[in-house]
């Protein structure tokens, strides 16, 4: 990214230019299903715009010109957005997310919406109600989820950059199968307003690019303060794309030895191992911490989200806006056949399991109980690292699986987000990094930071690309 | 075993406890920045928020936590340092986001209590257990297509305060004493506008009935929605009545949802609780606790108004004003800040003032059907007829005249006393002069009065008093007629 800025500042290309070469490579690219929307028009208006601000003689925002896409959980002024649903096929917001605003204002051309899991559900990207998604690595396999449409459109080389947003791993497993990086900031570091909620205390708006570097840029121009959410945290931002050159010497990293357990593919736990050997390497301390209530992690992600789900997604009724059924012959027929038509099958499945949980009697069991896992979880966090800086593991056990083969397992497909959604129910910021091919395959490194170390968390993973190139390795085109 | 006696019908308890809806006054809504004005045209004052747009999430209006925090503070209660927002789940089409964000298991404002007067003349003390934030819910409009209901979004997301009596009501006068307690001083406050018709004030009313005071709470109905004080006590009488005759015939009542109809003067079931949605109570996640600073309690405690219920008390235990009157000023704020107006001018005269506020202004507001704050008449310009009634310059009736004028805006008491030449004839020897003059034109009448018809007096007095156009004043007329009837 920091070339393709060079070139547009020394004027040897133009936002134009690289807007329509972006087109060019996504048409190319029309195979990975990685785009819902391409907004070719809106895209060369703006690179006209951006181009037209650097004749004048403006100085320009790093990102000017750049061109990236939107996940399609972005509200989108104009554009339809669809979150992966049927239910909102014809939705065309009538306003921009806080997200599209900060990089907008940044001069960062949108060349569209990308594909994702519907509503963010899902560890595959096989629950879009637009089609799966091929990873550029191996067309036959998964890129993850549930910005698995961001991933891979990155990967391919469409665009440098792409919005994601992880709710339990939703950016960085994506992140991990594709081979490229993938930040999630702490909660509350991005604003939330006009992204469309699956779980509100989970969800957190973030990045997938080429390198840390590219992600601190980008995070720099997303995070801080809207007084539009009530959750976003008042607090200055730090300019992370300014640390990433400290030296690491004296980092303090702890090996969470639950994220290597015995479901962990041995080629990517090798990879790991070698990506913590170059941290140390470059001076870092690595140290064993446990996080003894790890195992309860997913039991408990997978109460608090469906219980918010079900109630976020109540607003998707038929009556305002979105898929309304052409068969209702009552109040109640209106209601249920606008959502059995509008929801996919896993959608449905976590809106009964959430209501199911917030039910009167089993509220206790279950809803109240998966929150005090939740403390547990983070006063886990909080116990380690008062002795280390950052926490790493694999972002996934495994490799991309391949398309259809966890389909019909629900709990299978679940297991997948093991190592990441902790993170989400701590509130605390991770990266997942490419530390290199397993099998032809790349995996991820995960490391986890203190809330609101992003900085921290973006100085070690840039540092780590520094002195390797498995962030630069790419898919056979 | 002993044998029984039935105890009488009126052996029969009532619990009542009332749940009121008080619309905060705010300029936005509770969680969006969209207009709360009554009346406008259908979904002109919805914003993203207000119609559910995905994306869009609740910001608190810290206008409404404030006037909350008032209220406690009014009760006596403790407001909480961290309350909750919490989400209610149900569908309907007026609720957009198939949620409504509500105060469940913390609300803003703990336990209270608030000293009633009961029109027969008791005081009571009634526990108030809660008031939590709410927002309220669209309108349903049933009537401006064919066939199709419409739904109007502006009144989604206004802000209300749910204030929660304990069950310690037991007829329907002390609920609706309540009430008005309630009523006057949610306005007192300046936190809601009080208006009924509107909507802005309404109340649920939870009703059962029990044998004696001693005997478990009975099942309990709960009447919806009823917003007027009248309807509260028919709605209320009705239910008691209804579920007495149910009991006594050997019924038992169904746990439900009444409406009340007044057209009918009945209540008849909504729907029945036991089929009710389960509505999955959990914390707003889009909603961090709502913290209240110590710092900011005292500053709302210290700006806090002197309340009516110790006004009141003021009024009588240091004016001396009867209780029928401290009431009625104390009904509402403006009412007794305009007495206070004229009494700071006529320092001492608590009574007049109060005769005139509630004689004179309030049947001239009535008629004209104004508030007092628009009233005509200020309390100055009252204060400075009133001090020409006490320096004797006018009589009672000519100042009912003077303030008629001052009302038809023909300007201040002074002014039109001189221009229309009213001043008392307090001159003994210009009265003296008329006296002889009627005298001397009424000897019949004079030489029957002398032969001890006495009531001629009256006679003489309304005689002169037209004589000098009203201005005679009627003491001194009294005493100087008598003089001159007496001695021949």
């Amino acid at each position: 990214m920091a070339a393709l800025a060079a070139d547009l500042a020394a004027g040897r290309r133009s936002a134009l230019q690289l807007a329509d070469d972006a087109l060019a490579r996504a048409e190319r690219a029309a195979a990975l299903n990685s785009f819902i929307r391409i907004d070719a028009d809106g895209a060369r208006s703006a690179a006209r715009a951006v181009d037209a601000q650097r004749a004048a003689g403006a100085a320009l925002p790093a990102l000017a010109g750049i061109p990236f896409a939107h996940k399609d959980i972005f509200c989108t002024r104009g554009v339809a957005t669809t979150c992966g649903s049927r239910m909102l096929r014809d939705f065309v917001p009538p306003y921009d997310a806080q997200v599209v605003e900060r990089l907008a204002s940044a001069g960062a051309v949108s060349l569209g919406k990308t594909n994702m899991d519907e509503f963010a559900m899902g560890s595959s990207n096989e629950n879009s109600a637009y089609g799966a998604v091929a990873n550029p690595w191996d067309t036959a396999r998964v890129p993850g989820g549930s910005s698995g449409g961001s991933a891979a459109a990155v990967a391919a080389g469409i665009v440098p950059f792409a919005t994601g947003t992880d709710t339990g791993g939703s950016i960085r497993q994506p992140a991990a199968f594709c081979g490229i990086t993938g930040l999630k900031p702490t909660y509350g570091r991005v604003s939330r307003y006009g992204m469309i909620a699956y779980a509100s205390s989970l969800d957190c708006a973030g990045v997938l690019a080429r390198s840390a570097a590219d992600c601190a840029i980008v995070f720099d121009a997303i995070a801080g303060f809207d007084p539009r959410d009530a959750t976003s945290v008042a607090r200055p931002a730090e300019a992370t794309a300014a640390l990433l050159e400290q030296p690491l010497a004296g980092l303090r990293i702890g090996i969470a030895r639950e994220y290597f357990g015995s479901g962990v593919q041995a080629g990517v736990g090798e990879r790991v191992h070698a990506a913590l050997r170059e941290l140390e390497r470059l001076g870092a301390v690595l140290v064993d911490v446990s996080l003894p209530n790890a195992h309860h992690a997913i039991a408990a992600y997978y109460v608090i989200a469906p219980a918010e789900a079900s109630s976020n997604l109540a607003r998707y009724d038929g009556v305002r806006y979105g898929h309304r059924t052409a068969h209702a012959r009552s109040l109640d027929e209106l209601y249920s056949l606008s959502r059995a038509e509008g929801f996919g099958a896993e959608v449905q499945r976590r809106i009964l399991v959430g209501t199911y949980a917030l039910s009167a009697g089993y509220y206790d069991a279950y809803y109240l109980r998966a929150q005090k896992v939740r403390r547990l979880i983070a006063n886990d966090f909080a116990a380690a690292f008062a002795g280390v800086d950052l926490i790493a593991g694999p972002t996934a056990p495994t490799t991309a699986f391949r398309l259809g083969e966890k389909a019909g397992d629900a709990l299978a497909m679940y297991a997948a987000d093991v190592n990441t959604v902790a993170v989400n129910l701590a509130g605390l910021p991770a990266i997942s990094l490419p530390a290199g091919l397993a099998g032809g395959l790349p995996a991820g490194l995960q490391l986890i930071a203190p809330a609101f170390a992003e900085a921290r968390l973006l100085n070690a993973a840039h540092r780590l690309q520094l002195a390797t190139d498995w962030h630069l390795q790419e898919p056979a085109a | 075993m002993n044998a029984q006696v039935q105890p009488a019908a009126s052996a029969w308890q009532a619990v009542i406890g009332l749940e009121i809806h008080a619309q905060l006054s705010t300029a936005s809504k509770l969680f969006s920045g969209a207009s709360t004005a009554y009346g406008a045209e259908p979904n002109t004052q919805t914003s993203l928020v207000d119609c559910a747009m995905p994306g869009t999430l609740p910001v608190p209006n810290r206008e409404a936590v404030r006037k909350a925090i008032q209220f406690g503070l009014a009760i006596d209660a403790a407001i909480a340092p961290q309350s909750v927002f919490a989400r209610k789940n149900y569908f309907y089409p007026d609720l957009p986001k198939g949620y409504q964000i509500s105060q469940y298991e913390l609300p803003v404002v703990g336990a209270g209590r608030l000293r009633v007067r009961v029109d027969d003349g008791r005081v009571i003390e009634v526990e108030i257990q809660r008031a939590h934030l709410e927002e309220d819910a669209g309108k349903s409009v049933h009537d401006a297509f064919h066939a199709e209901t419409g739904i109007d979004l502006n009144r989604a997301g206004t802000p209300l305060l749910e204030i929660v009596s304990a069950p310690v009501l037991h007829s329907a006068a002390e609920a609706v004493a309540y009430m008005r307690t309630v009523h006057t001083l949610v306005r007192w406050l300046g936190i809601c506008d009080g208006n009924m018709q509107e909507g802005s004030f309404r109340c649920d009313c939870n009703v059962s009935v029990r044998r004696g005071s001693d005997a478990p709470l009975g099942t309990r109905t709960e009447i919806k929605n009823v917003n007027s004080f009248r309807f509260v006590e028919k709605a209320i009488e009705y239910e008691i009545e209804r579920q007495i005759r149910a009991l006594e015939n050997g019924e038992s009542i169904v746990q439900e949802t009444r409406l009340y109809d007044p057209a009918r003067h009945q209540t008849r079931p909504m729907r029945s609780k036991e089929s009710a949605d389960d509505y999955r109570y959990f914390p707003d996640p889009d909603l961090p606790p709502l913290v209240i600073a110590a710092a900011d309690v005292a500053r709302e405690r210290d700006a806090l108004p002197e309340l009516p219920q110790a006004r009141r008390e003021r009024y009588v235990a240091v004016l001396g004003l009867p209780d029928a009157d401290a009431d009625q000023l104390c009904a509402d704020r403006a009412t007794a800040d305009y007495f206070e107006a004229v009494l700071a001018a006529l320092p001492g005269q608590a009574k007049l003032c109060a005769n005139w506020v509630l004689g004179e202004v309030a049947a001239n507001l009535n008629e004209a059907g104004i508030e007092i704050a628009a009233a005509p008449v200020s309390a100055a310009a009252l204060a400075e007829l009133l001090a020409r009634l006490r320096d004797g310059s006018i009589s009672g009736k000519i100042a009912k005249d003077v303030f008629a004028a001052m009302w038809a805006g023909e300007g201040g008491a002074d002014a039109i006393i001189e221009a229309r030449g009213l001043r008392q004839i307090s001159d003994s020897g210009a009265l003296a002069a008329a006296i002889a003059a009627v005298l001397a034109e009424h000897p019949a009448q004079v030489a029957d009065y002398r032969g001890g018809n006495e009531k001629l007096l009256q006679f003489f007095v309304g005689q002169t008093m037209k004589r000098t156009r009203g201005q005679a004043n009627p003491q001194q007329l009294n005493e100087l007629l008598r003089q001159k009837l007496a001695a021949p």
